[in-house]
Order: C-alpha cells, then sequence, then structure tokens
C-alpha cells in the first residue's frame, strides 16, 4: 500500500446522513472482480434514476464535483454491512478521503486497508464546511494527515482519527507482513491453547465431518 | 486480580501480542467464510499464500444461492460465486457446507446449529451480522476483505479494545412481544451509530428469560446500534443447546469446557463506561417506518410529524399517519435474524387457521431449519395460508441472489436492514417481527398482532 500523507482538491459536500453500505454499493453489483473496477457502481442508486439518467441533484453529479478527490457526509457514514467493496467504489471513483462527525466501525477499519483516509471532526465543524463548500464554485481543501488538519481557505479545523490507522497510512505498511513478524508468539500462543482451552477446537463426532 | 466484565474475560484468554499503540493481536477461534469473500482469497492467490489454519475455518454459501428451483441456477454470475467458494474450499482444505450439503443455510444459523459456536471463543466471519454469535458468550464480531485475507493467513486479528456498555432489561415481555422487539427498542434508545466503538452486554432477568433463539436476534440486531459486538453471559440454556451439537466438545470434553464457560460472567464490581436500562414491561411490538433501523416505533404510534422529507419521500409515507394504516404488497419471513425454529413457530401461529391478502416468501434460515419445520408441519401452515415455502439461504435480506422486491414494493419484512434498495432497487422495507409480520400477512397492513380477531373455532 502507498504511503498516505495529505490529500489535495475539490471537496464534494455530500451532505447526506447515515450513509450505509447499500447506498455506496448495492448488493447486485458485488460479483464483479476488483479488475472490473468498481467505480461506476458508486452510490449508484443515488446517482441514477431507475433508467440510468444521472440525478442532478445528487452532489457528485455537479459537474464541479465529479473529480472531487474529498467527500464530506453528515454522521454514520459507511454504517451497515462489512462489504469492503464500499471502500473499493469510493476508491476507484477516484475519492481519497472523507471527512465526516463518524463511521461505521468496519468501514473505518476497510478504508484504513486500502488507503482510504477517513476524518472525523465535530458536528457543528462538519456544518460550517459543507455550508461553505456549498456556498462557494468548487473550493479545493487540503486534508494533511501528519499535522491532522482540513484547510481551505481561512477556514482551518483538526481532525481526529484513531492513532494506529494514521499511522498505517503514513507508512503505508502492510498489515499481514507486519503480523507475520509475531509468527514466534502466535505459535506459542497456539500450543498453550491445547492446556488452557482444549475443547475450543472442533473435533466433529465421526457420523459428519 | 482485578473485577473484569465477560468481554474482559474473553478479550484477555486471546491476546497473543500488544503493541506500544495498545493494539492486540487476537488468536481467531472460529472463521467462517462465505461467496462473499471472494477478495480476500484472491488476496491469498496474489501472496501465494495458504490458510493456516483449515480445521478453524468453516465455509458456508448463504448469500448469492437462489431459494427457489435449486439445484439450477439459471444466473451465470452466482453460480460463478458459488463454484469460486467451492474452488477455494478444495484447494485450501476447509469444510464447507455447500449449496448440496444437508446442513447448508445462512451461516449465522449454521454455526450455532452446529456447535461450531461456543461460549468464549473468538468468532469473525466478513459479515457485519456475525455479531449474533455472542448469543452463547463469544467474542463475535464482522470483519472486511482485507482482515478476512489477514485471518486466513494468519490466524489472528488486530484490535483495539472496545468500551464496555451494558444493557440491562428486567421485566417480563408481554404476549407476542418478542426478542426482535426488543432489539429494536435498543437501537432507538441508543441511535443506530449510538453504540460505535462498544462492546455490548445484555443483562437482566428479560435477557435470561430468552430463548437461545431470542438472544441471538438480540445479538445480531445489536451491530444497527453500531456497537463492535454483543455478548450475552452463558448459562444452563446455553449448555442445553449446546450439548450433543455435532461439532460441540462431547463426553468428558463436554464437562471441562462447561467448568470454564460458567466462569465467563461478569464480576461483581467490574466496570461499564457506559450503562442502560430498559423495562421489557414497557415493549409494545415494533416496527420500522424509516430508512434507518432506529426510524422504529411501536406499532400503536404515528409516523413522526417531523420525520425527514426525503425519508418520508422514500417510503411514500404521509407524517402523522397511523403505522396501523400502511398498506403492503409483500411479505418476508426469513434471515439471520428470524429465521430460527422459534421464528418459524411464532408467525405459523398467527397464520394457521387464516389466510394472506398478499403473497410473501419464507425461507427458513438453514437447511436443518427446513427439515424440522416441515416435521412439525409448519411448511403447510404457510402454504396453507397462500404463502411460498422456499430453500435456505440469505434470500430476500440483501439484494443479490434473486429475490428482490419490484421498485416501490412495500414489504413487511423479519430481516434487520430497511435501508434504501437493501431488498432491491427502490424497495421500500418495514422491519418487524415475524408474528407482526404474520399478522401484516393477514390483512394487508401493518397490523398489531395482538389485536388479530381471533379465529372462530
Ligand atoms: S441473512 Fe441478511 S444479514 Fe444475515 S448474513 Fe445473510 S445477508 Fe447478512
Amino acid at each position: 500500500m502507498q504511503p498516505v500523507t495529505t490529500v489535495t482538491g475539490i471537496a464534494c459536500p455530500l451532505g447526506l446522513a447515515n450513509v450505509d453500505t447499500d447506498q455506496i454499493i448495492p448488493a447486485r453489483f458485488m460479483v464483479r472482480s476488483r479488475a472490473e473496477g468498481y467505480g461506476r457502481c458508486l452510490f449508484h442508486d443515488l446517482r441514477f434514476d431507475a433508467g440510468g439518467v444521472p440525478n442532478a441533484d445528487f452532489a457528485l453529479n455537479q459537474p464541479r464535483f465529479t473529480a472531487a478527490p474529498v467527500l464530506v457526509a453528515r454522521g454514520n457514514f459507511g454504517s451497515g454491512s462489512s462489504r469492503e467493496a464500499a471502500v473499493y467504489a469510493l476508491w476507484d471513483f477516484g475519492v481519497r478521503c472523507v471527512i465526516a462527525p463518524s463511521f461505521g466501525d468496519i468501514f473505518a477499519s476497510n478504508a484504513t486497508k486500502n488507503g482510504l483516509l477517513t476524518a472525523t471532526i465535530g458536528e457543528a465543524e462538519t456544518e460550517a464546511l459543507l455550508d461553505l463548500l456549498s456556498a462557494k464554485g468548487a473550493p479545493e481543501v487540503t486534508v494533511d494527515l501528519a499535522a491532522q488538519s482540513i484547510t481551505t481557505g481561512d477556514l482551518r479545523i483538526t481532525f481526529a482519527i484513531d492513532p494506529t490507522r494514521r499511522l498505517q497510512l503514513l507508512e503505508g505498511w502492510d498489515d499481514i507482513d507486519l503480523t507475520l513478524r509475531h509468527r514466534a508468539a502466535i505459535d506459542a500462543f497456539k500450543r498453550t491453547l491445547a492446556s488452557t482451552r482444549p475443547w475450543a477446537v472442533p473435533t466433529p463426532r465421526s457420523a459428519i465431518g | 486480580m482485578n473485577a473484569r466484565t465477560l468481554f474482559d474475560k474473553i478479550w484477555d484468554d486471546h491476546v497473543v501480542a500488544t503493541r506500544d499503540d495498545g493494539e492486540a493481536l487476537l488468536w481467531v477461534d472460529r472463521h467462517f467464510v462465505h461467496e462473499g469473500s471472494h477478495h480476500a482469497f484472491r488476496t491469498l492467490d496474489d501472496r501465494t499464500a495458504t490458510v493456516a489454519e483449515p480445521a478453524l475455518t468453516f465455509g458456508v454459501a448463504d448469500h448469492y444461492v437462489p431459494t427457489l428451483g435449486r439445484p439450477m441456477i439459471v444466473n451465470q454470475d452466482i453460480a460463478g460465486m458459488i463454484d469460486r467458494l467451492s474452488a477455494n474450499a478444495r484447494k485450501h482444505r476447509f469444510r464447507l457446507f455447500d449449496l448440496a450439503d444437508p446442513n447448508q443455510g445462512i451461516v449465522h444459523v449454521v454455526g450455532p446449529e452446529l456447535g461450531l459456536t461456543l461460549p468464549g471463543l473468538l468468532i469473525v466471519c466478513g459479515d457485519s451480522h456475525t455479531s449474533t454469535h455472542g448469543a452463547f458468550g463469544a467474542y463475535a464480531f464482522g470483519i472486511g476483505a482485507s482482515e478476512v485475507a489477514h485471518v486466513l493467513t494468519t490466524q489472528t486479528l488486530w484490535q483495539r479494545k472496545p468500551k464496555r456498555m451494558r444493557i440491562t432489561i428486567n421485566g417480563t415481555l408481554g404476549p407476542h412481544v418478542s426478542a426482535k422487539d426488543l432489539a429494536l427498542s435498543v437501537i432507538v434508545a441508543v441511535g443506530a451509530n449510538g453504540a460505535h466503538g462498544y462492546a455490548l452486554e445484555y443483562a437482566g432477568r428479560a435477557i435470561v428469560a430468552l430463548s437461545m433463539e431470542g438472544r441471538m436476534t438480540l445479538c445480531n440486531m445489536s451491530i444497527e446500534a453500531g456497537a463492535r459486538c454483543a455478548v450475552i453471559a452463558p448459562d444452563e440454556a446455553t449448555f442445553a443447546w449446546l450439548r450433543d451439537r455435532t461439532y460441540a466438545p462431547s463426553g468428558p470434553a463436554f464437562e471441562t469446557a462447561m467448568a470454564h464457560w460458567r466462569t465467563l460472567a461478569t464480576d461483581a464490581g467490574a466496570r461499564f463506561e457506559r450503562e442502560l436500562a430498559l423495562d421489557a414491561t414497557d415493549i409494545a411490538p415494533m416496527v420500522t417506518w424509516g430508512t434507518s433501523p432506529d426510524d422504529a416505533l411501536p406499532i400503536n404510534a404515528l409516523v413522526p410529524i417531523d420525520a425527514r422529507a426525503e425519508k418520508l419521500a422514500y417510503m411514500g409515507l404521509t407524517p402523522g399517519m397511523p403505522l396501523a394504516d400502511i398498506a403492503i404488497d409483500r411479505a418476508f419471513i426469513g434471515s439471520c435474524t428470524n429465521g430460527r425454529l422459534d421464528d418459524l413457530r411464532a408467525a405459523a401461529a398467527v397464520l394457521r387457521g387464516r389466510s394472506a391478502r398478499v403473497p410473501g416468501l419464507v425461507s427458513p434460515g438453514s437447511s436443518a431449519v427446513k427439515r424440522a419445520a416441515e416435521a412439525e408441519g409448519l411448511d403447510r401452515v404457510f402454504i396453507a395460508a397462500g404463502l411460498t415455502w422456499a430453500a435456505s439461504g440469505c434470500s430476500m435480506c440483501v439484494g443479490m441472489n434473486g429475490d428482490l422486491l419490484a421498485p416501490l414494493e412495500r414489504c413487511a419484512s423479519t430481516t434487520n436492514r430497511n435501508f434504501r434498495g437493501r431488498q432491491g432497487p427502490g424497495s421500500r422495507t418495514h422491519l418487524m417481527s415475524p408474528a407482526m409480520v404474520a399478522a401484516a400477512v393477514v390483512t394487508g397492513r401493518l397490523t398489531d398482532v395482538r389485536t388479530l380477531p381471533p379465529l372462530e373455532s
């Protein structure tokens, strides 16, 4: 994974609350392989009507926001299912950072693993940022992960992020490689299981197996 | 030793290593995978890695399986998803309960049914409703595809310890009021993301009185309050459920296990960061009216007058209208929330001798539930009432296997999510208990099951 330090670009005031992962990517698109790309599926049923015509009211469909790498939403962004395809869809569309007052737990974890930055700010700051982004042409923001700051014009907001997620993004580390360095501890733990919790290993009765 | 909560005890039993930043590497006792896990297997292929612990890995075909016309699969995309899971199971040598297996079903129904789910285990699955297994006193939670790949490769997972919240529910549930009504009431009390960052523990007399099925329904829905997981201390009901299950320990091993399981209770004086109390006696049958699970109200309430306009527009409702005036087009009974034998019995008890005003689909939570229901004639009750009796799978809970609502169709559903489009593009979902869905089927509108006129004998 590539390290993430800053994201700079146009920010789209999505403004929606409780954006669940079924909105981010409807379930029917999830048979795709990653190679086919998920960008077109992002917010599919919000972006397009039943006939495939773009919904002009949807913020990302406005020409000034179509290439925005930053989204600003209201609370509980990414609630619902654990589908990592929600992050693939955002990423493949070109989104690199989502700013919101709170995120679904599994979504935020999935985001980090794919280099997508989730910046948590207060409710009042979210409203201020949404107002500012909706009013002007197509404002650029800079999200600085090291400084944990969002700046646009004169506005500067500090954001929160889990310290481990921050570090993982900054360093672009690979979780699996990192864990494999603990192999000896894992093997040792496994050996103790036989004495501490022998019943924890499944042993199917012979009839069915 | 300090007083510890039930959650702390399970956590402590699984720590392999800790890091300076406070994250712990945890051992995973059970890993369930399903068709949707294909991205993770792809990651393994890219790394030329293999599954570290095939004996602790179990696969189930559920999300994509058709529930009608089996074993024929017409849709090639769906057939491809199921074949891919079988191919990965063969390649990585883990046990798969595939379409043809007598134990096939929804992963969160099958795990407990087979005794793969046990108290004190750490259980993960690439599915958010993994919280279901917490009903047995396990630390169980959903993970994304990258984490699935991590568990497949290392049998471990990094976690930051969540805060602890106890929800104590005393009192007694009234007639026709079920664990689903309790779950929706909890979500309303906590909010759709109110339990974010918390491990929940349910305690109190109303929890002890719940059947294992009811406990699973409650823990299942806890993710809709944003919780990492939910746990209920194992007790005699838990042990009775587990004894003689296929994969549960047997003979002396069961007694050894039970001795450990009895220690899995919160110590007196253990600290919770948050405490909440509800009284089961106050709870009425609940229904959702909006597009978030916390948009739930007692059936005798009105659509809120201050509801957000876009929710009302999507759901096609007017503010202030009685919930009991909402007419439905269809009904669905099933899912990992309410597809167990208890749930089917509750619905059948309402439908016996009555007939459906609207079409409805019943999909048992597992093939074993289907057989058990058929053995007691529940299938005939549903069919006689005019509903369709289908095979087991996620079915109409999630729009990916062919069971769908048409746009604008309104469904009374025993599932867990009323999100926009969850049951198909433009679908409108009202969540409620199996008995309440059955009542809605009989009248064609949302109905308080307690007010259905008695059958003439
Ligand atoms: S029944 Fe629904 S909620 Fe449960 S595992 Fe299947 S799709 Fe997920």
